[in-house]
């Protein structure tokens, strides 16, 4: 009478299980990206397009190249290459050497992840790594910054450039990041250019409006970690705020700082990465106070424009001991 | 009773989950009495503690509620005859943990009645002791799936005081509903055992917690607190899993945590699961012992789920013909919630003092999961009630790293499965620390006689 004294697996409970899946959670964070590359499109076209997708190319590539033969496509799945390649070409300019894009995706998979033992194993955010390598080793193409000037389907000049050549860009002489300008000449960018994204700068640095929309969904989805992007984003604020209130001559507004570069594509799809970033509530404030810090005496004080990229990696390698050192307090213990 | 820091609110723990809660499959089910069948098998070692003693030997002629084994020592508890019949056998048989265990079986006598031959017992010529001593001869224990002696709990330590009796209502494992029902369809037995139990204890105020998914059981039982000689206060508290924690309830209700190691009587508080008083009810009323309990028979791959009152030792397989039996498509059977249920491989075995409810679960929810590597999205950091990191844990199982288990507090896991529910990677957390668990045991067992010899 009882079909099931046939065949019983006994695995053990719970037998009940919430929703969400880890691949599930990778493409929600795809998926938001998406309007975020579209208005990369928008504005900087055809250039935009070919280093999207070389990055997202080389990252499944160099993903598929390490996993061993037989399960090649395994971990293709997970998702995680793929926002590792959209996030490693929105830090890139637009008219940045395809093959240089590619090293970058290899690094940032290999390097930034495959070393470590793969998904969950890395100390480092993949793509920050991967795009700290190449700011190391090209100094000059990753800070060559071509204007949104709305040529959609012209190469800009230096995309193409030859394997181990720079290329010559034609167009970039005018348009420094507004980071840039401010730092070196002191010059303040339109705080409405910088809501919609019409400024220089890397694929995913300038519609910011954007960017907070898309930390206001993931925040919604409890994918990241509220207490991260907040932590930062007040961090900044204050931290800037005060230094603009006693010189406002030479230092930036926090509207101006929040606004501006790579620092709410960082607060939101970088330091969130939950890979890299504290698992306690404590250690995750520490960490994004840490990067908001970071941030603000690297662009105000420090030799580069730019400070989140170095700032989140600084973070990144302090996570281990965060989470060792604010060890959450067991239900009935004193401490 | 008029003023109340309580009234009408809702309260709960930090942390925890919300399973989807299947209810109400059987939620609306009265309970139904289960007819005798032919044979029933008590183990002995139905609770917490040592087995008992036997007192029958095969062939002897046994009466429905007559003791047939007695207590081997204080935390042991009697066992008694749930039909009228003769002992068939004293042996090994298959129990719900799937070993063989010493048992008593009985051939039904086909004229066997409700009848017992029972007398209330007189509560005023009983002292401390004598009382005690009843619930331990009554057989009593946990009803709500621990099945430790009730009496061990009864007897407060001289320097000890309870304040407050705690009546964990709160059945917060999805599908089961046998607590449920009781509250609905007793609820004066439960206040009538309160008020027997604190004619021992003498409390201050009973407490009754109930999650707000069962406002009829609330409804019933505020009506008779409203009007009970001692004070008794029903407390809603949030449909969230582990709600039924022993910890946490008493957390959602005083706002202490229990400190490590310490029980709840150092709060001054004693818990007791609302099935486990009706059954104290039900000796000194009526003088029944505890034959019979209240199962749920439920799951996506039962026919007709039910609350059904079972005489212990009945075999599962028989009370699940007798609810109307199973679909083609089952393919998990578990003593108890789907959380934290026991997984069965046969229903050879019978209806003990511990079985909560018999859940059969469909193809629908016994899916293959993929694991993936830990993403450390701290979702299972946010769910544990206990405030554990399982993912550090699992990680460390992982590797086989115990002892550094221990570091993160691996002992103080009550195994809720909160975290292994919540976990997108699908990483089995709850089960390795299961495993985890009992290699540290078992070493701590070993060093311990290594340092004595
Ligand atoms: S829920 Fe699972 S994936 Fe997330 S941190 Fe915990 S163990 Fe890791
Ligand atoms: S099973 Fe243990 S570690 Fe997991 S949530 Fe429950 S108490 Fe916490």
């Amino acid at each position: 009478m009882t079909p099931y004294n046939k065949k019983l697996s006994v695995s053990t409970s719970p037998f009940l299980k919430a929703e969400d899946t880890t691949p599930e959670i990778m493409m929600t964070v795809v998926y938001t990206l998406v309007p975020v590359v579209l208005v990369a499109l928008y504005y900087f076209g055809l250039g935009a397009l070919l280093v999207i997708l070389t990055a997202v190319f080389s990252c499944l590539f160099t993903e598929w190249l390490f996993n061993k033969p037989g399960q090649r496509y395994a971990t293709l799945k997970d998702g995680s290459a793929l926002i590792t390649g959209l996030l490693l070409a929105l830090t890139l300019p637009p008219g940045f050497p395809l093959w240089m894009v590619f090293i970058g995706g290899f690094v940032a998979i290999a390097l930034g992840k495959v070393m470590w033992g793969g998904l969950g194993q890395n100390i480092f955010n993949p793509a920050l790594l991967g795009r700290a390598f190449l700011q190391a080793a090209f100094p000059t193409a990753i800070t060559t910054w071509s204007p949104p000037d709305g040529r959609y389907f012209s190469l800009r000049g230096t995309n193409g450039a030859l394997p181990f050549f720079q290329g010559t860009n034609v167009d970039a002489v005018t348009s420094a990041t507004p980071l840039a300008r401010m730092k070196f000449d002191h010059l303040p960018t339109d705080s409405l250019d910088l809501l919609l994204g019409a400024t220089g700068g890397s694929l995913g640095e300038t519609c910011a409006l954007l960017l907070l929309l898309a930390g206001v969904f993931l925040l919604l989805k409890k994918i990241i970690d509220w207490r991260i992007p907040l932590a930062i984003l007040l961090t900044v604020v204050v931290f800037s705020g005060i230094v603009h209130l006693v010189n406002p001559e030479i230092y930036p507004s926090p509207v101006f700082m929040v606004l501006s570069g790579g620092l709410l594509l960082g607060a939101v799809y970088m330091a969130t990465d939950l890979v890299t970033s504290p698992i306690t509530p404590k250690g995750t404030w520490i960490f994004g106070i840490g990067i908001g810090v970071l941030v603000v005496l690297i662009r105000l004080w420090g030799g580069l424009p730019e400070g989140v990229m170095y700032a989140i990696l600084l973070m990144n390698a302090a996570t281990p001991l965060l989470n060792k050192f604010t060890r959450i307090r067991t239900y009935g213990y004193t401490n | 009773m008029a003023t109340s820091t309580y009234n009408g609110k809702t309260f709960t723990f930090k942390h925890g989950v919300h399973p989807e809660e299947f209810k109400d499959l059987s939620s609306h089910c009265a309970i139904q009495r289960m007819p005798f069948v032919e044979e029933y098998i008590l183990p002995l070692g139905q609770h917490i503690g040592a087995p008992s003693t036997p007192l029958v030997t095969k062939g002897q002629k046994v009466a429905r509620g007559q003791k047939i084994a007695s207590p081997a020592g204080f935390v042991s508890v009697a066992l008694h005859a749930p039909v009228d019949g003769e002992v068939s056998g004293i042996g090994l048989f298959a129990n719900p943990s799937g070993q063989m265990v010493p048992g008593i079986k009985i051939r039904t006598d086909p004229y066997s009645t409700q009848k017992m031959a029972a007398v209330p017992v007189d509560l005023e010529s009983l002292d401390n002791k004598g009382f005690i001593n009843a619930v331990q001869e009554a057989g009593i224990v946990g009803l709500g799936g621990a099945a430790f002696p009730s009496h061990v709990k009864l007897a407060i330590p001289e320097d000890k005081k309870c304040d407050y009796i705690m009546l964990n209502g709160c059945e917060c494992e999805p599908f089961l509903t046998a607590d449920h029902r009781v509250m609905v369809e007793h609820p004066e037995e439960i206040i009538d055992g309160i008020l027997i139990l604190n004619k021992f204890i003498k409390a201050r105020k009973a407490f009754i917690g109930i999650e707000v998914n069962k406002p009829d059981a609330i409804a019933a039982l505020q009506k008779l607190a409203a009007t009970s000689r001692f004070p008794v206060e029903v407390i809603q508290l949030a449909v969230k899993y582990p709600q039924g924690a022993e910890k946490m309830m008493i957390t959602a209700i005083l706002g202490k945590e229990v400190p490590h190691g310490k029980l709840p009587l150092d709060l001054g508080v004693l818990v007791a699961n609302v099935g486990t008083v009706k059954a104290i009810a039900d000796y000194f009323r009526l003088g029944q012992p505890l034959i019979e309990r209240i199962v749920t028979v439920t799951g996506t791959a039962v026919k007709n789920p039910a609350n059904i009152l079972v005489p212990l030792g009945t075999p599962m397989k028989d009370v699940i013909a007798w609810s109307g039996g199973v679909t083609g498509d089952a393919a998990r059977i578990l003593l108890g919630g789907p959380m934290m249920g026991a997984v069965q491989k046969t229903l050879d075995t019978p209806v003990v003092k511990g079985t909560s409810g018999i859940l059969i679960l469909g193809n629908d929810l016994v899916k293959d999961i993929t694991e993936y590597n830990c993403i450390r999205c701290g979702r299972c950091v946010e769910a544990c009630p206990l405030y554990l990191n399982p993912s550090m844990m699992g990680l460390l199982a992982k590797k086989g790293r115990w002892e550094e288990m221990l570091d993160y507090h691996v002992l103080d896991c009550f195994e809720c499965a909160s975290c292994s529910y919540v976990c997108p990677s699908g990483i089995p957390l709850v089960q390795s620390f299961r495993v985890a668990k009992g290699i540290l045991r078992e070493k701590a067992a070993k060093e311990k006689t290594a340092g004595q010899s």
